[in-house]
């Protein structure tokens, strides 16, 4: 019996002897590798998916010999972490996903001016009006379409066009999702508020299905569910390249149902490393960086001189509405609405 | 003798059959009554967890606070949030009782009836806890959803065009039962195991049926593990995002993710965080009325009684004859709704998108960091869920029995909320930890503390203090009375709770991502990854990875769990002789 307790007494010790080498052996790489605030690297919040930006990076520190550590979350987590964090974040460069959630870390003062060589890169509509972040490429809405279900010539030209009845519980949204909310944001900017409200409460009466995010639209369009679905245009592509025959296709509308928005960088003013910081947001808009993004993502280029993708449409092809993205910080006033209407 | 055991046990289940014999019955002012100072070395680790549970509740009341009173009113009064909160409350107790009615039979049909193949059911029905939600939710969708599922495609020839809509609340709650009903399970299983068996004899010699010694005996005394494994499944329900969000459910956790994700509003998410907290206060409550009671049944109820240490041997098995086939029946329904679907629709994935799967070579150093950080986690929940047990059954008292029961807050609150209120303070208070290691363990700490506490408490209800007490009596120290009586019975709800803990930990994002070191990667991160890529197969290759990792270390310890339980049976018989 004491033979069999003092066999246990001793796994647990070993149990707990390992246990705290293995912790005393990692304290001090980790502290290192995370703490980011005494290391000479560069630390970047990423809202950008890692098989995305990683190459990317990659390039970047072969060039410039910087080093670089990357933190992948959802835009919006690291959004309230660098809020969280204050002056006390180790991150130097917020890559973000929309506008919106650079918006929100201007906001708070967390963000520093960006030099005008590299604003003057993009156009004026593609960059915060006080400089705080810059766009690096640009996403598409779009109204995707099942090709099995409904011919391209029978789709509306316009967002108010899904409000008719031959519609009814035929259409995909996702009300939660940040890119839709940034496209009624827009609506708000270019109709009107009331005519926004009364917009969202048709499509809700038409029986429009809700979704949690662009994907999950897709994966509603390839099997039917739904007849088209408002998207952004960069999703099917990537799934495509999975599956290549779902039957699924874009279609570019003539209102702010096609609007562009951007993912785009900004650098805290906490950043400890600016130059590198500055290195790198010169080379996120070099023609190379700017080309990987559109053979990459299926994004537009936003940089002067850069071309789209072959099987993209041109941004001058769509007929993207004339709006001032500046303007589309009024997120909540954006959510209020959603709620106010119940669509969310 | 054996008959009047019983029928004092039988007769008045509440009474522990004294150890008259012994006359100890001063002794035991030793340790459970009142004056007697609980080892500082359960008080330091108390301390620590009263940390843990602090900290989010702080961060919470610290974001509400700055918001202006007439828009905090708004926030709070707006139809939107009574229509959450009855929603999230319904959930809660609908997934518990749904989840009860799954898991109950499962357990003894499992541990107590000739079910043919019992030890794969046994082990089958325990794997949907790897499941991550988010995964066995889109699994699911994937089967059942109007257009285009596996089975409207089926059904497609008959002339149905769409199935009813599997959105809202049918869904959730059918993912939700499917996957969260193990933690019910393995609660009620350990609760059976350590049942005496000479009671139900008892109650069998004295002519009750088997039916009169089930509902008058074995469920009462299983009321513990009920109750509590019912919390757990109630605050999980609560927890959880990636069902309610691929369902379109509107429960707590879909609000705040809205909140965060739609307006970046940190403070209008900590308002709804602060009534999600006011809902779990209102079930840990609910919970301690009927455990009190519980309590009064069980804790007479040891292995070591009189009657067992003369006789013990495992229950005998029901016989189930014509209920082999039903019970079959359900048995494969369950587990093929919440096993068998996700790692077939996920291996389709893989199939499907095999030649452009990326993710491979990076599977293996994240097993290892998923493995590696679940386990640490498991470890160090169990190293201090066994303080807060001991204090709250062994020193009662109002503060012990609150540090107890708010340790369950952080279970039941989004991982995003918690991970968040660590950032806040890691990042401002204690900058060398911030995004370590050790940083990210006591995330884990603060997140699945109480499935920990859970099992070893009623593990522990079942021990009777007296045996400690004896050992006193023959010289042994507190120390090593402890050591040697108390530890080597507590296994069976140590291992359960270090298992619940590990299987959890493993699926954990929202602090995964803010709070570990950059660059290390689990599983549940490369699932993420891989989705957010719209990479299917890869997204299918790393579920898998969960699904096995998971699968074998449930294997290990259920292993570990069959051998100790006999030779513990073992010990008992040497002991008794010696």
């Amino acid at each position: 019996m004491k033979r069999r307790q003092a066999i246990f007494l001793l796994g647990l010790a070993t149990v707990s002897g390992g246990l705290a080498i293995a912790c005393s052996n990692q304290t001090p790489n980790t502290a290192n590798v995370g703490g980011g605030t005494n290391s000479q690297e560069l630390t970047i919040y990423s809202g950008r998916s890692k098989k995305l930006i990683d190459p990317l990076i990659q390039q970047f520190q072969q060039k410039t010999g910087i080093k670089t550590q990357i933190r992948y979350a959802s835009t919006a987590e690291l959004a309230a972490t660098i809020q969280e964090e204050g002056k006390n974040s180790p991150a130097d460069v917020f890559f973000a996903q929309d506008a919106g959630a650079l918006g929100a870390i201007q906001k708070a003062g967390l963000a520093t001016k960006l030099p005008d060589k590299f604003l003057n890169q993009v156009e004026p509509r593609f960059h915060s009006p006080d400089g705080m972040w810059v766009g690096i490429s640009g996403r598409v809405r779009t109204l995707d379409y099942n090709t099995k279900l409904v011919k391209p010539t029978d789709l509306p030209n316009t967002v108010v066009g899904l409000t008719e009845a031959k519609w009814k519980g035929k259409v995909g949204w996702a009300p939660s999702n940040g890119s839709f909310q940034a496209f009624v944001t827009a609506l708000r900017v270019s109709v009107g508020e009331a005519k926004a409200k009364q917009w969202l409460e048709a499509m809700k009466a038409n029986d429009t299905k809700v979704y949690e995010n662009n994907v999950q639209i897709l994966e509603a369009l390839s099997k039917g569910e739904v007849t088209v679905g408002l998207v952004n245009h960069y999703y099917l592509e990537e799934l495509k390249k999975e599956n290549p025959q779902v039957p699924v296709a874009h279609h570019f509308l003539n209102d702010v149902g096609s609007m562009v928005n951007v993912a785009g960088v900004a650098i805290l003013n906490t950043s400890k490393h600016r130059e590198a910081a500055d290195k790198l947001v010169e080379f996120l808009l070099t023609p190379e960086a700017q080309k990987y993004f559109a053979e990459e993502t299926y994004e537009y280029p936003l940089a002067d001189g850069v071309k789209p993708a072959t099987n993209v449409k041109s941004l001058a092809e769509i007929k993207t509405p004339k709006l001032d993205l500046s303007n589309l910080d009024d997120l909540k006033g954006t959510l209020k609405l959603l709620e106010q209407t119940g669509v969310l | 003798m054996k008959s009047q055991v019983s029928r004092s046990v039988a007769q008045n289940p509440n009474v522990p059959p004294e150890s008259s014999t012994l006359g100890f019955m001063k002794i035991s002012s030793l340790w459970s009554r009142k004056g007697n100072q609980p080892p500082w070395v359960l008080l330091v680790a108390a301390g620590i967890v009263a940390i843990a549970i602090a900290l989010p509740l702080a961060y919470l009341v610290m974001r509400t606070a700055s918001i202006e009173s007439s828009e905090l009113w708004e926030l709070v009064s707006r139809r939107r949030t009574l229509q959450v909160l009855f929603n999230s409350a319904a959930m809660a107790v609908i997934v518990t009782l749904s989840c009860a009615a799954i898991a109950i039979p499962l357990a003894f049909l499992t541990l107590r009836t000739d079910l043919k193949w019992r030890r794969f059911w046994l082990i089958a029905t325990t794997l949907p806890l790897a499941v991550p939600s988010y995964v066995g939710s889109f699994t699911l969708l994937s089967a059942f959803s109007p257009k285009g599922s596996l089975l409207q495609l089926l059904v497609e020839p008959l002339g149905v065009k769409e199935l009813p809509s599997i959105y809202g609340w049918t869904g959730t709650i059918l993912a939700m039962t499917l996957f969260t009903y193990p933690y019910l399970l393995l609660s009620v299983r350990a609760g059976l195991q350590g049942i005496d068996p000479a009671l139900e004899e008892a109650a069998r010699s004295l002519g009750k049926t088997p039916q009169q010694t089930f509902w008058q005996i074995t469920l009462p005394q299983l009321r513990p593990a009920l109750v509590g494994g019912g919390l757990l499944v109630a605050l999980y329900s609560l927890r959880d995002f990636g069902t309610p969000s691929l369902m379109q459910f509107d429960a707590f956790t879909r609000i705040i993710y809205l909140q965060y994700r739609g307006s970046f509003d940190r403070h209008a998410a900590a308002a709804s965080a602060l009534m999600l907290v006011g809902l779990i206060l209102l079930i840990l409550w609910l919970e301690n009325r009927v455990r009190t009671r519980a309590k009064y049944y069980s804790r007479g109820s040891g292995r070591f009684n009189q009657g067992s240490l003369r006789q013990s041997h495992s229950p005998h098995l029901v016989k189930l004859g014509f209920w082999q086939l039903p019970a079959q029946i359900f048995c494969t329904l369950v587990v093929s709704l919440s096993l068998v679907l996700p790692i077939g629709v996920t291996l389709f994935w893989l199939l499907r998108g095999w030649s452009n799967t990326e993710i491979l070579p990076s599977l293996l150093p994240a097993v290892l960091n998923s493995v590696w950080a679940s386990g640490i986690a498991a470890l160090v929940a169990i190293l201090f869920a066994l303080p807060v047990a001991i204090l709250s059954i062994r020193f009662p008292s109002r503060l012990s029995a609150i540090l107890e029961r708010t340790a369950y807050l952080g279970f039941g609150l989004p991982g995003i909320v918690v991970a968040l209120s660590l950032v806040f303070f890691g990042a401002n208070y204690v900058p060398w930890l911030y995004q370590t290691i050790p940083m990210l363990v006591f995330a884990y700490l603060v997140l699945f503390l109480p499935q920990a506490i859970g099992t070893l408490r009623s593990s522990l209800l079942q021990i009777n203090p007296q045996l400690e007490e004896s050992a006193r009596i023959l010289g042994k120290s507190q120390w090593s009375s402890f050591c040697q009586i108390t530890l080597p019975l507590l296994r069976p709800g140590a291992i359960a709770g270090a298992m619940l803990v590990f299987l959890t930990a493993i699926k954990e994002l929202p602090a995964n991502l803010l709070l570990a070191p950059i660059g290390f990667e689990t599983l549940a991160v490369q699932i993420w990854k891989a989705t957010e890529n719209v990479a299917f197969a890869d997204a299918a290759a790393a579920s898998l990875t969960i699904l096995l990792v998971s699968l074998g270390s449930t294997l290990l310890l259920l292993s570990q769990e069959e051998g100790r339980g006999r030779d513990e049976v073992r010990s008992q018989k040497s002991e008794v002789r010696s």
